[in-house]
């Protein structure tokens, strides 16, 4: 059986106006900004305002900056304790809800991701000062588990109160002489998303981490991956395929990540950039102090890991690298393109709508075009303009208070370590050949013409979104989750991949299409509607009717 | 049970005219219970001839939540009872949240229930409303009706004036009122006149002119309140009259704060009257 669709207008135009329809005049016109319909202009895309606060009334996608913070950036990473100074329901709900993966199966090592660390601060300790009981927990985890390092994280309670977590950590460290001690300032409230709780993580991530370990590791072609965070291990299949091609991926933030492997991020060649949002200021800030260049990737796709890897093999310009990496290309492919053509039959023409991150709404669209998908709509929880729109627009970005509210660190070449790993010329020939560095050309540009590009979707408009277009699938995170298929879509969470997974690299495509060719083709969706909702067997009338 | 609460600018005088008010009162038979609401815990000390008061915050600190009010409240002059909120140190925690615990444990351990017999609690507020928690007695009805101590210095009356916007939100949804302004003398050319106009325009009265008198720190410095150390004192006899007048009020009102340029006009007018 399938269900019949009436027909619907899909004027973007028209659907757009309905949605902001029913907002307050003032809301309507905030909306307005962040609802841009793609139209395609020469050289140039719309303009669309991001990273602007949620109108309060809104029920949004977005997180906090705590979560960007804890849960996102340091989240992935093992052999580090990450202690939570608050209330204890801020510790248990950011616990492993992303599902990084790590591999802790070397001798020795450390793996702190299945604990969850928390101060869990009372009444009392609200009212009295919580450094005290911060100090014990600090010292508490350091007596259980001597780990290499500490991280300390402010909860929104603790920011009211004025707890000094940076001068505690301080004292710790110095107490401790071996174990780096260093804390976040990364109250909720802070910023307008997860997005600030990024920028803090990643900036006392470069200022108390990288740089403390000088030995070069053993291994040639050495990049970072900065913005992989092995969700379902995506990490694991980008690792296995570098190294397969010979190329040694130093650190990667922070997706399957240890403290040395951030410690030692400084002695690496090139930094591949793949989230763009949560991450590009720290791949500027190890250019402009350590000379390294950064490319911008994408492992998500597998078309557009095949282009990722001749970018990094173009940058090494070493005639046995391009032989690895195109003899894996031709390994991987043919199982890839098997899948592809035989799930293609089932999903091609189909429609998806992706509001996710900060990237990912733009990098999964790379999987549904393999499988002749088309995206009607998408857009970002908490990016900001140049994610939409690329790199170009950042000199032209207004800096408002909230985003005055975040630390920006300023570098400068590192007296001793600074060494470009480039020269001017060499950059120069790379480009001519067409190799693209600091760059980042958004979303937009990739999306066809007429599709809605939609900032901070809420509930509301996702609601309106779906009833108006019924895509084949649709793609968030777990808060969208069961109100979409209530609506009789299927929905596939991009944050933490239900239990799915990898979605990365070769491999990961293959998952990908498998999973997207199950959902879709699902006759499940198809029975939302009780029969004797459609076709009552008996019907009747109240007495008094 | 008649609940209120003083209110005003720091170092005005509120502990000292509150104590002194409440001696009055218990002269007069009533049965009162202060509670400060101060971190410093200098709110009952000439009650109490001293500080000897374990804070509410410190007992539950070293006890625990197994906490009795015999704990917690000491008998002072006159059969008062004394209860001091405490809270952190300078600088650390959050003074405002420990005082929304410390009213909320008072009441959990019944210290205003009817078997108590109370006449009277009066909450003793540190300087002016910093924040939702040092506005815990005006909220929910903990305390009914304000007085605040000023004076006819300029900046006791901006704080008098902004005590009132304070009074004015949650008097707009529950039972909270302005009763009344204190005047407590700084001998201030016009004094009495400006705080008389300053009342009429907020829409309050002037509920009793306290003149500056040296008997009061003499008092302080033995620990007691003047009706305790020299009965017979004029400015004893004024706490009495203090007291029994706030006993006979019922002008209770919301107010009605100035603005900064009608307060500052009510200055001049009445500064200018000075230098004519």
């Amino acid at each position: 059986m399938t269900t019949k669709r009436k027909p619907v207008p899909l004027n973007p135009a028209e659907i757009k106006a309905e949605m902001l329809k029913r907002y307050p005049p003032k809301v309507a016109r905030r909306r307005d900004k962040q609802i841009m319909i793609n139209e395609a202009l020469a050289n140039d895309t719309p303009e669309i305002t991001a990273n602007v606060r949620t109108i309060p009334g809104i029920i949004s996608m977005r997180g906090c900056t705590y979560a960007g913070c804890k849960g996102v950036i340091l989240g992935p990473t093992r052999d580090i304790v990450n202690i939570t100074h608050g209330p204890i329901g801020c510790g248990f709900y950011s616990w492993l809800t992303r599902r990084n993966q790590t591999d802790a199966s070397g001798a020795g090592d450390a793996n702190y991701m299945t604990y969850c660390f928390s101060t869990d601060m009372q009444d009392k300790d609200i009212i009295f000062g919580g450094e005290k009981k911060l100090e014990q927990a600090i010292q508490e985890a350091y007596d259980l588990f001597h780990p290499k390092a500490i991280a300390v994280f402010a909860t929104c309670p603790v920011g009211l109160i004025g707890d000094d977590i940076h001068a505690v950590a301080k004292r710790m460290k110095e107490k401790f002489g071996d174990c780096n001690v260093f804390a976040f300032s990364c109250e909720g409230y802070k910023g307008v998303s997860q997005s600030a709780g990024h920028h803090i993580a990643n900036n006392q991530i470069f200022r108390h981490v990288v740089g403390e370990k000088d030995e070069k590791r053993p291994g040639g072609f050495q990049i970072n991956l900065l913005g992989e965070y092995n969700i379902g291990g995506d990490g694991f299949e980008i690792d296995r395929i570098l190294k397969r091609c010979g190329i040694t991926n130093i650190a990667t933030f922070s997706g399957n990540s240890t403290y040395d492997q951030f410690a030692s991020a400084h002695t690496a060649d090139l930094n591949c950039v793949m989230c763009h949002r949560s991450i590009n200021y720290v791949a500027d800030m190890l250019e402009t102090r350590y000379g390294i260049p950064w490319v911008k990737v994408n492992f998500i796709g597998a078309g557009a890991t095949a282009k990722s890897l001749r970018k990094i093999a173009a940058y090494f310009e070493n005639p046995e690298l391009s032989g690895q990496v195109e003899a894996l290309i031709a390994e991987e492919m043919p199982a890839v393109e098997a899948a592809r053509k035989d799930v293609h039959a089932r999903t091609g023409g189909k429609t998806a709508m992706l509001f996710v991150g900060g990237s990912r709404a733009h990098h999964y669209q790379e999987l549904f075009k393999e499988i002749g998908m088309k995206t009607l709509s998408a857009g970002y929880e908490f990016a900001h303009r140049d994610d939409y729109e690329g790199r170009r627009v950042i000199p032209h970005l207004k800096v408002d208070a909230d985003s005055r509210n975040i630390e920006e660190l300023v570098v400068e070449p590192d007296p001793e370590r600074f060494q470009p790993r480039i020269d001017g010329d060499r950059q120069k020939s790379l480009e001519a050949k067409g190799l693209t560095f600091k760059d980042y050309e958004g979303m937009v540009p990739d999306m066809a013409a007429g599709t809605l590009v939609i900032d901070d979707l809420n509930q509301y408009e996702a609601e309106k979104l779906v009833r108006a277009f019924k895509p084949d699938i649709f793609c968030a995170g777990i808060k969208e989750k069961f109100s979409i298929q209530k609506l009789g879509v299927p929905m596939k969470q991009l944050h933490s991949y239900d239990s799915g997974g990898p979605y990365a690299g070769f491999r990961g495509a293959i998952n990908f299409y498998r999973e997207i060719d199950r959902m879709v083709n699902s006759k499940v969706w198809g029975y939302m509607k009780a029969p004797w909702q459609e076709n009552p067997e008996l019907s009747a009338t109240y007495v008094w009717e | 049970m008649r609940k209120v609460a003083i209110y005003g600018k720091g170092g005005i005088g509120k502990s000292t005219t509150t104590q002194n008010t409440v001696a009055g009162l218990a002269e007069m038979g009533k049965k009162v219970m202060v509670v400060g609401c101060d971190p410093k815990a200098d709110s009952t000390r000439l009650l109490l001839g001293g500080l000897a008061q374990r804070s509410v915050l410190d007992t539950l600190r070293e006890e625990g939540e197994d906490v009795d009010l015999e704990d917690i409240r000491k008998a002072g002059f006159g059969q008062t009872w004394c209860v001091e909120s405490g809270g952190p140190e300078p600088g650390v925690g959050c003074a405002g949240r420990g005082i929304i615990t410390s009213i909320n444990m008072l009441e959990s351990l019944g210290a205003y229930d009817e078997k108590e017999g109370l006449d009277y609690a009066f909450y003793d507020v540190l300087g002016d409303v910093v924040c939702g928690g040092f506005a815990m007695p005006i909220r929910d009805g903990k305390a009914e009706e304000i007085y605040i101590v000023c004076s006819g210095e300029m900046m006791a009356m901006y704080a008098a004036n902004n005590i009132c916007k304070g009074i004015m939100k949650y008097a707009q949804s529950g039972s909270v009122r302005l009763a009344g302004l204190i005047c407590n003398s700084r001998n201030v050319d016009n004094e009495r006149e400006m705080i008389i106009e300053l009342a009429r325009q907020i829409g309050t009265q002037m509920i009793y002119f306290v003149p500056r008198d040296n008997d009061v720190q003499r008092a302080e410095i033995n620990r007691k309140t003047v009706i305790e150390w020299k009965p017979d004192a004029p400015q004893a006899q004024h706490y009495r009259n203090l007291a029994s007048t706030i006993d006979d009020n019922k002008f209770f009102v919301i107010p009605k704060p100035l603005s900064i340029e009608q307060l500052e006009r009510l200055l001049m007018d009445f500064g200018l009257m000075a230098a004519a």
